[in-house]
């Protein structure tokens, strides 16, 4: 017995400096955001000797012409529309794969798991020169209707298996009551889903809102940028000066995911642990 | 009455292709016609302006013969997984065997070990990377307090590609939670037959655990590698021209470049497949090899 309190005791005081060294990083950029450019070098204190709200008023001016305002409400106005779509389109797919027979199923369904590995970097530059032959380049909607489509088979998957933990009695009994099959999803299964519609939706928040490569290449007009390509003009700008600004704007930039996180997380362990899957 | 029986059984079973309708779209259209035509585009030669203008093999034997910066940036890229994937899940392996007490703090940590994760390929994770790890960084500051020399992270050829391997290995979070729920699965029982028979704890790991948590393994194997051999985001914002000597110039990072930069999308084509290949090649072998080291409840599939 004593050994063993001995071994926990062991293993928390561990547990506590490792997950010190692991959020050290985070920690540091948010005090650092608060500090002149000259204590951020040179000084490894946390606390900073007197705090600058500087970095956030003048980093949040952004380009001058564009402020951040204007990124963050750009990347809602992106992220928004492409998690709803997300959700709405992977429920519809997953219902019609976990409870429905159709030609060709078992086909349809392996090719989905298939493209699970299938490389961006292969697809993306047809897919490129076909949105702009749409004339869609620097707008949202390769963002959105690729969501509309349910190309993104992680959350198609995620939700297969979650209708598929639903007894089909519920469905049985429901069609007894002269339900059709989208009156039973919606009034029946849906409810039920919520868990597993909200982990979809915080994922996709979360990637949609870290994505970088496909806003650096769809989107280029200054006007339309997201906090991600924002954030690199401000690196850039800034090369030697204001650097402060710009740990400011990383701060301000990762927020909205840690608060996500923070009020959701039962979902997001639960969500990884059932479909397994990526980060 | 028995045809409009059958008749009603086939209307139901198209009803689940109307469900299914926007994903076999999006499919066709989105994933399947690119993948094709990202074939074709690397036969020819294609500035966006012109028509695409066939020229056979040349992209690839031009990429082969005469391109010095294609083999530099497959080692690099092969250099980093080769890096980042094995650390990445030991890493993960390790801490979900360390958490897998029951302790009500436990849920504390892999929340604070997760985090790291959820900001993954985000911009400003890659920015403070750049700041800890410059010359006159945070990082430095600690070893300078080790009274260690300072370490140039980023400046030096031979470890700026470590440094950004790093980056990756700290958001080891979600392959963590990923073994921690196959941690659980273990059944008590087998821990005690060990004990009882006296086996060390490190062979108890070696004999019991990892054979069970195999599937795991190697589905987090195979997720990483597709991903490791894609990165692009971290290595272009912390040192977006290739680093010194070009020694952090990802193949994402060519990709980029040849396409989006120098518009040569049939050369860009040509490279994106040669990327999957060799991630082809390295999935399928891990899948192959996985008959002799993963190991299934059910016995599996092999043969």
């Amino acid at each position: 017995m004593r050994n063993e309190s001995m071994r926990k005791a062991v293993t928390f005081v561990f547990m506590c400096v490792f997950g010190l060294i692991m959020i050290y990083p985070l920690i540091w950029l948010f005090s650092a955001s608060f500090k002149s450019n000259e204590e951020i070098f040179g000084s490894l204190s946390l606390w900073p000797k007197e705090f600058l709200w500087n970095g956030y008023q003048n980093g949040w001016k952004g380009s001058g012409q564009y402020s951040f305002g204007l990124f963050f409400m750009n990347t809602f106005k992106l992220v928004l529309p492409t998690v709803f779509f997300t959700v709405v389109s992977s429920t519809l797919v997953g219902y019609g794969f976990a409870r429905f027979q159709f030609p060709l199923k078992r086909l349809f369904f392996a090719l989905m798991i298939s493209t699970l590995m299938l490389p961006n970097a292969v697809v993306m530059i047809p897919r490129y020169i076909l949105y702009k032959n749409l004339d869609w380049l620097n707008s949202y909607l390769p963002f959105i209707v690729p969501a509309a489509l349910a190309t993104n088979a992680f959350f198609v998957f995620m939700l297969v298996q979650f209708f598929r933990g639903l007894p089909r009695e519920l469905d049985e009994s429901a069609k007894m009551d002269g339900c059709n099959s989208f009156m039973i999803l919606v009034r029946i299964l849906l409810p039920l889903a919520k868990p597993a519609l909200f982990s979809a939706g915080i994922f996709e928040f979360i990637w949609t809102w870290n994505d970088f490569f496909n806003s650096l290449i769809y989107i280029t007009s200054v006007k339309k940028f997201t906090v991600s390509l924002a954030l690199r003009m401000a690196l850039d700008n800034s090369a030697s000066i204001a650097w402060n600004q710009v740990l400011a704007m990383s701060v301000v930039a990762i927020v909205p995911c840690i608060l996500v996180f923070f009020f959701s997380q039962k979902y997001f362990v639960e969500g990884i642990a059932t479909t397994g899957i990526k980060g | 009455m028995q045809q409009a029986l059958k008749r009603k059984r086939s209307r139901a079973s198209y009803i689940g292709l109307v469900y299914i309708s926007p994903w076999i779209i999006g499919f066709l259209l989105l994933q399947l016609y690119p993948f094709l035509a990202s074939m074709y585009y690397s036969f020819t030669s294609f500035d966006l302006i012109n028509t695409p203008k066939w020229i056979g093999l040349k992209n690839y034997v031009d990429m082969f013969t005469k391109d010095d910066m294609f083999y530099q940036t497959l080692k690099v890229t092969l250099i980093y997984a080769l890096i980042a994937v094995p650390a990445k899940l030991a890493f993960a392996l390790l801490v979900a065997v360390i958490l897998n007490v029951k302790m009500r703090s436990v849920n504390f940590f892999r929340t604070v070990y997760y985090l790291p994760s959820i900001l993954g390929g985000s911009v400003a994770v890659a920015v403070l990377w750049r700041f800890l790890f410059m010359k006159e960084g945070v990082i430095n500051n600690v070893t300078a307090m080790l009274h260690l020399p300072a370490v140039d992270w980023l400046g030096n050829p031979k470890l700026s590609l470590f440094t950004i391997s790093m980056l990756n290995v700290w958001q080891f979070g979600s392959s963590m939670v990923l073994f921690l729920a196959g941690l659980k699965q273990v059944p008590g029982e087998l821990y005690e037959v060990g004990r009882v028979d006296g086996a060390s704890k490190l062979r108890m790991f070696f004999s019991v655990t990892l054979p069970l948590i195999t599937p795991i393994l190697l589905f987090n194997l195979v997720m990483q590698i597709v991903n490791a051999f894609q990165e692009f985001t971290g290595a272009f914002v912390i040192l977006p021209d290739g680093g010194p000597l070009k020694s952090t110039y990802l193949f994402g990072m060519k990709l980029y470049d040849e396409g989006f930069k120098f518009l040569k999308m049939g050369y860009a084509s040509a490279l994106s497949w040669v990327l999957f290949s060799i991630i082809l090649i390295f999935t399928l072998l891990v899948f192959r090899s996985s008959s002799y080291w993963a190991h299934y409840e059910d016995g599996g599939d092999k043969h």
